[in-house]
């Protein structure tokens, strides 16, 4: 296969969806149920994001403890609930998942 | 002028959590294109021309199992409709942007530059000056991202089963990060919980389509709350 071929290909169709909605700004008005849908995108993609990269390991949903990607994504929860700075959250997720890549 | 390179500088800054957590994903990214058999400049390529870090690890596992040019393209597609529904988002706030400027900025809208204007629009809304904090949020995220996939090529040289160390766990903690401190109302709680409950259940889906679906059934379950908890 043609690496440079795929790479454009590649790119065309990463870069129409996410210049034509922009494109259109402004010049079409969104009806405001739908505004009201999108400003659900953020949480509703980001979380689909998260569970199928902290639970789906090869291809199976895997809720043991011995999924390590699960626990630091528990910790992470935790550590976002309760001080709501990405900064803390991401530092302790990795800091248990390296923990326990250590540990066990 | 002083305003401008403050709101860039502003938004590098607030983009650097995500940039740390992004990070490792672009190493792993340039050793798997290393162990795959992609020339250095095929892997910097993909970076640089393409930038958007699903579609490069899509097509290089669909590479790897020797797919087809146009499933490769067709699923790269279906993975980056999100990024249509971001842009989408964005359409209330952009509005009254140059066209240029848009072409050029939709180039760089990413998960992580999404998280972080919709985080400003949260915080300070109607603040002027949101394009050159896009502006600065994206080129950060561009330049660690050609960097991320440059030394992971060569560290791909060097260390054998590094693409295997579960580096991508680093993103997973992020958007963690990003998500929590959204959920706000119980309606947030409802789609949240919703998109996480669907993702799983269609996890096996082709093409990633799943995430698309969990996502739109979260969406639709999210205004249904907000209606209940209305009335």
């Amino acid at each position: 296969m043609n690496i440079w071929l795929l790479i454009a290909m590649m790119a065309l169709v990463t870069y129409l969806p996410r210049y034509l909605p922009m494109a259109l700004a402004g010049r079409v008005r969104l009806p405001a149920p739908l505004g009201q849908a999108l400003d659900f995108v953020p949480i509703a993609v980001l979380t689909a994001i998260i569970a199928q990269g902290a639970l789906v390991r090869g291809g199976a949903v895997d809720f043991s403890l011995g999924n390590l990607h699960a626990l630091a994504a528990l910790a992470a929860f935790g550590a976002a609930l309760l001080w709501r700075r990405l900064f803390v959250t991401i530092a302790v997720g990795l800091g248990c998942f390296v923990l326990l890549r250590l540990l066990l | 002028m002083h305003s401008r390179s403050k709101n860039m500088a502003l938004g590098a800054l607030e983009t650097l959590p995500l940039v740390v957590a992004a990070f490792p994903f672009g190493l792993v990214f340039g050793a798997l294109a290393q162990g795959i058999g992609l020339r250095f400049a095929e892997a910097l390529g993909m970076s640089a021309i393409v930038f958007a870090g699903a579609s490069q690890f899509i097509a290089l596992s669909l590479l790897a199992s020797a797919a087809l040019l146009p499933v490769i393209v067709f699923t790269v597609f279906v993975v980056n409709l999100r990024q249509m529904l971001y842009s989408a988002n964005l359409m209330h706030h952009t509005g009254h942007w140059p066209q240029p400027l848009r072409a050029l900025l939709a180039f760089w809208l990413t998960d992580e530059t999404f998280a972080v204007v919709t985080d400003r629009l949260n915080r300070h809304p109607g603040e002027p000056g949101l394009r050159w904090f896009y502006l600065g949020s994206a080129l950060f995220m561009y330049c660690f991202w050609q960097l991320a996939t440059v030394l992971g090529y060569l560290l791909g040289e060097r260390v054998p089963g590094l693409a295997n160390w579960g580096l991508d766990v680093a993103m997973i903690v992020a958007f963690i990060g990003i998500v929590v401190p959204a959920l706000r109302r119980r309606a947030d709680w409802a789609c949240g919980a919703t998109a996480f409950a669907a993702a799983l259940l269609t996890h096996d889906w082709p093409h990633q389509s799943g995430l698309l679906c969990a996502s739109l059934l979260a969406i639709a379950v999210g205004m249904w709350a907000s209606r209940v908890g209305q009335a």
